[in-house]
């Protein structure tokens, strides 16, 4: 896969009520991003991650500044161009009655397939492969309905790996997951981001994982935008400030009572 | 892909019954009608007596015809409207199509009786017609303007429910200050009738359901995804509005017609799709979509058959039998369906 890169430009976030007046929720900051990446997007509820994810995916507009993905503004894109460079995995749980693993993957194949949507045999190949990578290939012909939410998320990431983007994104993807499944879920997508090239950027409230694991941190706290390796971020004290007025700190990468 | 097989032969199977279902409708009646009969008035030069190919030709077959449309129609259609609006008890009527006939039906109806303008001797069956498909379209371009300008759908749906409730208040009013006989007759028409239409307006019913099915047969991949949600459905490729007024507009054809042409026919639309679901257990609108055409023309078959009570010399409103058999199947659907509603 080639090289690629995300460039974001003075952006803020927020968002315009019913009288369009602007309310901005974060101020202005520049970031980038690029191949084989793994960044954690970490911050307190409400901060704003979902809607930096949001917007970084083009589900909502740009409340100011630019971003660029391969030097291309992103109001350019069309939603076909998106799916293509992007990949989005969402807190939202999917269940559809009868709705089968393969075929749940296969819509990842969106963009390839034809006017009705039939797999070609190399899609079903991509769909049987990217199961197998996040180890649900025993639960191909199950209902998503059955699964459990460990389960579930799996099936999702296969569904956003078949969609073969060099970017992905990933709203909290362990939320409702227990620990082993977590370090699982985490770990694959690291390995994936490694292996494939992938610039892979995800939101999580775990702040054990993404010190450990991750490649950078995006850190939002207090109006701030942190952006380093996680030894930089312990460094500079930045985690202090998402914890002020809390009972808890960093005390040698770790999160402590105070 | 086991049971891929088992789907073509259960395919197979239902379009034979629809035949059978088809003939029985043209047989059964207040006057039974032989085979043989029917036989000779369509494939033999052997004379059938003036009466009995009279029935057949301006009763019988316009009604079976009709019947197979309205079916089809409408299973079709609740089946796009479950999936765009993510919930099992969405029907065809659910963008209030059917509020804005029934209003344009009321103030054709009763509006002229209130107002006391020359009714014509005899309302025409296309009057009332016209004046549905006019109240729809109204209906139809109001609610797509609604989701152009807004995003969440569940937004587009209240939209719905409110507009029907503002119609229905309306009509509520004009019924009450009209005449009796007025009153009589626009009651009459709620209650669906298949068994009005001529020749000639089924040519346009045919003509709508053919471009409906078509609009609906290119959308199957995009209803598909749109099965995840619509963040998922917009980061998979899709663009959600224009996806949304095609899928609006083919809902609108297919059930316009439907009201216009028959009355607001209720919960086949809701039904079909569901027992489509428990029969072959599957997700996929490629397998759905034909599902519902079959199945949703031999439910209507079988519903008008009843209707006309064979051998007696009565036919009960379509829309009575309609709901004898659609309302177990929603009850059946709440009680055990509980994961669909989440």
């Amino acid at each position: 896969m080639k090289q690629h890169s995300i460039t974001i430009e003075n952006l803020s976030l927020g968002y315009k009520n019913s009288t369009n007046t602007e309310h901005e929720i974060f101020p202005p900051f520049s970031l980038t991003a690029c191949s084989s990446q793994f960044i954690a997007l970490v911050g307190r509820n409400g901060i704003g991650k979902s809607t930096f994810l949001r917007t970084l995916t083009g589900l909502q507009n740009i409340f100011s500044g630019k971003i660029c993905i391969n030097g291309k503004p992103t109001e350019t894109l069309s939603r076909k161009d998106y799916a293509e460079l992007m990949s989005f995995v969402s807190t939202e749980a999917v269940r559809v009655l009868h709705l089968k693993v393969f075929d749940l993957v296969a819509m990842g194949r969106y963009t390839y397939t034809n006017l009705f949507g039939n797999l070609s045999i190399n899609d079903e190949k991509i769909i049987v492969e990217s199961l197998k990578m996040v180890g649900m290939n025993d639960f191909i012909w199950r209902n998503v309905s059955e699964l459990s939410d460990g389960e579930r998320q799996r099936a999702m990431i296969a569904r956003a790996l078949v969609q073969d983007t060099p970017i992905m994104i990933l709203d909290e993807p362990t939320a409702f997951l227990d620990i082993p499944n977590k370090y699982e879920i985490i770990l694959l997508l690291k390995n994936l981001a490694r292996e494939k090239s992938k610039t892979i950027i995800f939101s999580t409230h775990d702040l054990n994982i993404a010190l450990q694991l991750a490649d950078k941190i995006w850190l939002m706290a207090k109006g701030k935008m942190y952006d380093g390796t996680p030894a930089q971020l312990i460094q500079t004290n930045a985690f202090d400030e998402m914890l002020e007025n809390t009972m808890l700190k960093m005390e040698n990468g770790e999160v402590k009572f105070k | 892909m086991a049971n891929r097989k088992h789907i073509k032969f259960y395919f197979v199977a239902l379009s034979f019954t629809a035949i059978l279902l088809f003939m029985l409708d043209i047989i059964l009646g207040s006057i039974s009608i032989s085979i043989k009969d029917i036989f000779n008035v369509f494939f033999s030069s052997e004379k059938v007596e003036p009466h009995i190919s009279s029935i057949i030709f301006n009763f019988r077959l316009p009604r079976a015809c009709v019947a197979l449309l309205v079916g089809v129609a409408l299973s079709v259609c609740g089946l796009q409207m479950q999936t765009v609006f993510r919930n099992p008890l969405a029907d065809p009527y659910i963008l209030g199509v059917s509020s804005g006939a029934n209003l344009g039906v009321a103030l054709f109806l009763l509006g002229s009786s209130i107002f006391s303008m020359i009714l014509p001797t005899i309302i025409s069956n296309f009057c009332i017609a016209s004046a549905a498909f006019i109240g729809s379209a109204l209906t139809l371009f109001l609610v797509l303007i609604v989701s152009i300008r807004i995003r969440d759908i569940m937004t587009v749906l209240i939209f719905g429910i409110m507009f029907s409730g503002a119609a229905t208040a309306i009509v509520g009013l004009l019924q009450y200050m009209s005449s009796e006989s007025a009153l009589k007759t626009f009651v009459v028409w709620t209650l669906g009738n298949l068994g009005s239409t001529t020749f000639d307006e089924i040519k346009v019913m045919f003509i709508l359901t053919l471009t409906g099915l078509t609009i609906v047969i290119f959308s199957i991949k995009k209803l598909n995804v749109l099965l995840l949600g619509d963040v998922y459905a917009q980061t998979l490729g899709v663009n959600l509005k224009m996806t949304r007024i095609i899928i609006f507009i083919s809902t609108s054809l297919l059930t316009g017609q439907v009201v216009a042409f028959c009355g607001p026919i209720g919960f086949i639309g809701i039904a079909v799709p569901h027992i489509a679901r428990m029969f072959f257990r599957i997700a996929d609108h490629r397998i759905l979509v034909p599902a519902c055409i079959l199945l949703g023309a031999n439910i209507m078959l079988l519903c008008d058959i009843i209707s006309q009570l064979p051998g007696y010399n009565i036919v009960i409103p379509i829309n009575i039998v309609v709901a004898f058999i659609g309302i177990p199947v929603i009850i059946r659907i709440i009680l055990s369906n509980k994961k669909f509603v989440n």
